[in-house]
């Protein structure tokens, strides 16, 4: 146990309980116990005023193991049909920066696609670009893609290694993690170098988005993670930049998984939130389809798309395509306009990344204002329509 | 044919709050639930084992108390439960976790391995596909419908971005499924009566054979650094005055910034 509680100290008051994010302490006659949830976060250390919980170095872990040969960052990229998914140069853009702390290059490897789409890798920022554009790597299988990226880790030695979380990403990059046994870490929000220790700090949500975790990989390489797309940003395009494109044979690499179709699913209503600038999404505020009517109203005023939070797309306002949030779209247009919208953790971690936020609503409690650049405490039916009539005016 | 599902007891996220002066979690009375995409990839067995007579094994790692979550899950059709339970698994991070469960899973005998897409309390979506890497067999992710069962062979559509992809595995395979794949049943009375009576199978890191290196806070490759709050926005204006007010005053500020 990385953290022991000294019971002749313990008084059982419960602080630290009510502190440990992993319900890992309960009290057993009278005194804290840890138990087996305890991730060793720390927390409890600090709320303990008597100072019954101690730290427990582990000296096993406190060799530091010299990872010299792990040099720069790789980043897998992602290609539908062909196509470069934009999260892919979100990551360029990320590892560029990295890189740059690290005195490092940036360096993708990308599976399926033709030589253009790895051109439009380096125009992007990336410095090499590892390609095996074997048409079996077309469609995604998780064998074959953790094979081939697990080889090119092992032969390079990247100090870091990003991929999207996609459906893509999460489903097999944590096989290569595995293969390597290293480290990975989900969804990160933020990625920084650490100054002294030049270690990745990889910043994630957990619980639902109520709490921030610093991640760390200190005792093996590479360090992997996964970001969620429109979290980076992307870097300048550069048309003269310059880069190496270096082939990646797949030798005997196959897979046991077989994609036989791929179907897509645009419905009509899809729409296109990753790319909006400007979004006005709705909540169950909005009381039914009309509320909604009148959030489409806006956005076409002002040259945007309607989103929604996950309560209105549960009383079918509106289709699941425009929820924004943890189990809906992470979206980051210029302008987001919440209207009727609490603003719970789940939707907040979807959209607060977004550069101007406007909340419209009508308890001036509501945890949604927490994240606006401007709240507007009032009804949306009589702000909206309001609002609509104004910016017409102004054009 | 053993189907197994691995299953996680979760602190309902939806209920935790933030206590805003000490910024940590308010975890009182909030409730310890089966995590939700398990309960899918529950059902899901249970459906396959009413059609093919298979047996349904859940699995979980977790402290002693887990063990409700298994009662829960044979009130729901399970017909075995197994709690890896031990001081040594303290601190697992997702790697740690998935070569625990990949030992008991070999201790077990499955053709089908169901997971949950992701755990709400971490949201990491890791241990399935990692444990089955341990497995050396191949995992489908996403899974939203299973379209045919063989002797030998799963077929099953995997959500995708833009739609979804069909994808044949060889057994076994381990599957990681979506809320699209099922409704989840509530127990019978039956079922709350199996429940009550099921004797829990426990095992601890000796019964599965485990390397001590490998397990707990020792075999995590990730530590957590720190926990923090999110962050509020300090700079946000409050926009005064009557409903006509606010408005103008927005319209100003949004030109301002070029929104306009
Ligand atoms: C695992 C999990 C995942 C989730 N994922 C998501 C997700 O991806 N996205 C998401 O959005 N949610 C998600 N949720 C749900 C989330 O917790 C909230 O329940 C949801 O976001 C609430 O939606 P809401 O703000 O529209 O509704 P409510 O919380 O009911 O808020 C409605 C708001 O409208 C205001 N209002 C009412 N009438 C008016 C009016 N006339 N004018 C102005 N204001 C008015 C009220 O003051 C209130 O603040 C998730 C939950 C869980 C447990
Ligand atoms: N401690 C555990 N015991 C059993 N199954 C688990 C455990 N942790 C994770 N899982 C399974 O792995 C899935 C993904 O979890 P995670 O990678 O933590 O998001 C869950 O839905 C469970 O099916």
């Amino acid at each position: 146990m990385p953290v022991i509680i000294k019971t002749d100290k313990c008084t059982g008051c419960g602080t630290c309980i009510d502190s440990c994010p992993f319900d890992a302490i309960e009290l057993k006659d009278e005194k804290a116990h840890i138990n087996e949830y305890c991730n060793a976060c720390m927390s409890c250390l600090e709320v303990c005023e008597e100072g019954a919980i101690v730290e427990i170095k582990d000296a096993q872990k406190a060799v530091a193991k010299d990872f010299s040969d792990y040099k720069d960052v790789l980043i897998f990229a992602e290609q539908r049909d062909g196509e470069v998914a934009a999260v892919s140069y979100e990551l360029i853009g990320a590892a560029r920066r990295l890189a740059g702390e690290l005195g490092t290059s940036v360096h993708a490897l990308l599976l399926g696609a033709d030589e253009n789409a790895a051109k439009e890798l380096i125009k992007w920022g990336a410095d090499k670009v590892f390609l095996c554009s074997d048409s079996s790597l077309l469609p995604f299988n998780d064998d074959s893609y953790s094979e081939v990226l697990t080889k090119v880790i092992k032969d390079n030695k990247p100090a870091i290694v990003l991929a999207g979380a996609t459906p893509v990403g999460r489903s097999f990059i944590p096989r290569v993690a595995a293969k390597l046994k290293t480290g990975l870490t989900a969804d990160c929000t933020l990625l920084e170098i650490d100054k002294e220790t030049k270690h990745l700090l990889q910043v994630r949500p957990a619980f639902g988005g109520n709490i921030m975790a610093t991640i760390l990989c200190p005792d093996y390489r590479p360090q992997m993670a996964t970001v969620r797309p429109r979290v980076m940003k992307k870097d300048v395009y550069d048309e003269s930049r310059k880069g190496e494109i270096v082939n990646v044979r797949l030798d005997g690499i196959t897979s046991r998984t077989k994609v036989t179709a791929s179907v897509k699913e645009e419905s009509a209503l899809s729409v296109n939130l990753h790319e909006a600038d400007v979004i006005v999404a709705g909540g169950r505020g909005c009381g039914g389809e009309k509320g909604f009517k009148l959030l489409e109203e806006l956005a076409e005023a002002i040259g945007g798309v309607v989103g929604a939070s996950r309560a209105s797309v549960d009383e079918e306002w509106i289709s699941y395509s425009h929820q924004v949030g943890q189990t809906g779209k992470t979206v980051n247009p210029k302008l987001y306009i919440a209207c009727g919208i609490s603003g719970a953790v789940q939707h907040l971690v979807g959209m607060q990344s977004s550069d101007v936020i406007i909340a419209i609503n009508k308890n001036p409690e509501a945890p949604i204002f927490n994240v606006a650049t401007y709240g507007i405490v009032g009804d949306l039916f009589e702000i909206v329509p309001m609002l609509i009539k104004k910016i017409k005016e102004s054009k | 044919m053993n189907i197994i599902v691995c299953i996680k007891q979760v602190p309902d996220t939806a209920e935790i709050r933030i206590n805003p002066e000490t910024n940590t979690l308010m975890r009182e009375g909030v409730p310890s639930i089966i995590n939700p995409f398990d309960m899918h990839a529950l059902e899901a067995a249970v459906q396959i084992k009413e059609q093919t007579g298979a047996r349904v094994i859940v699995l979980t790692m977790g402290p002693p108390q887990a063990e409700a979550s298994l009662r829960e899950a044979i009130s729901l059709g399970a017909d075995e439960a197994v709690l890896l339970s031990d001081r040594l698994f303290a601190g697992s991070d997702t790697w740690a976790t998935s070569y625990t469960l990949a030992k008991a899973i070999e201790k077990l005998d499955a053709g089908i391995i169901f997971c949950g897409k992701q755990a709400i309390d971490g949201d990491t979506a890791q241990v399935g596909p990692e444990t089955a890497e341990f497995l050396n067999i191949p995992h489908i992710s996403y899974v939203k419908k299973i379209e045919e069962i063989t002797e030998s062979s799963i077929t099953v559509q995997r959500m995708m971005d833009e739609g979804y992809d069909v994808v044949e595995s060889p057994l076994p395979v381990l599957l990681t499924v979506v809320r699209e794949l099922n409704d989840p049943r509530i127990p019978s009375l039956k079922g709350k009566m199996a429940a009550k009576k099921a004797e829990i199978r426990t095992m601890n890191a000796a019964d599965i054979g485990a390397d001590e290196n490998s397990l707990g806070l020792k075999g995590s490759p990730t530590q957590v650094k720190n926990i923090f709050a999110p962050e509020m926005n300090a700079e946000r204006m409050m926009i005064e005055g009557s409903p006509e007010e606010q408005v103008n005053k927005l319209i100003e500020e949004l030109k301002k910034n070029k929104c306009l």
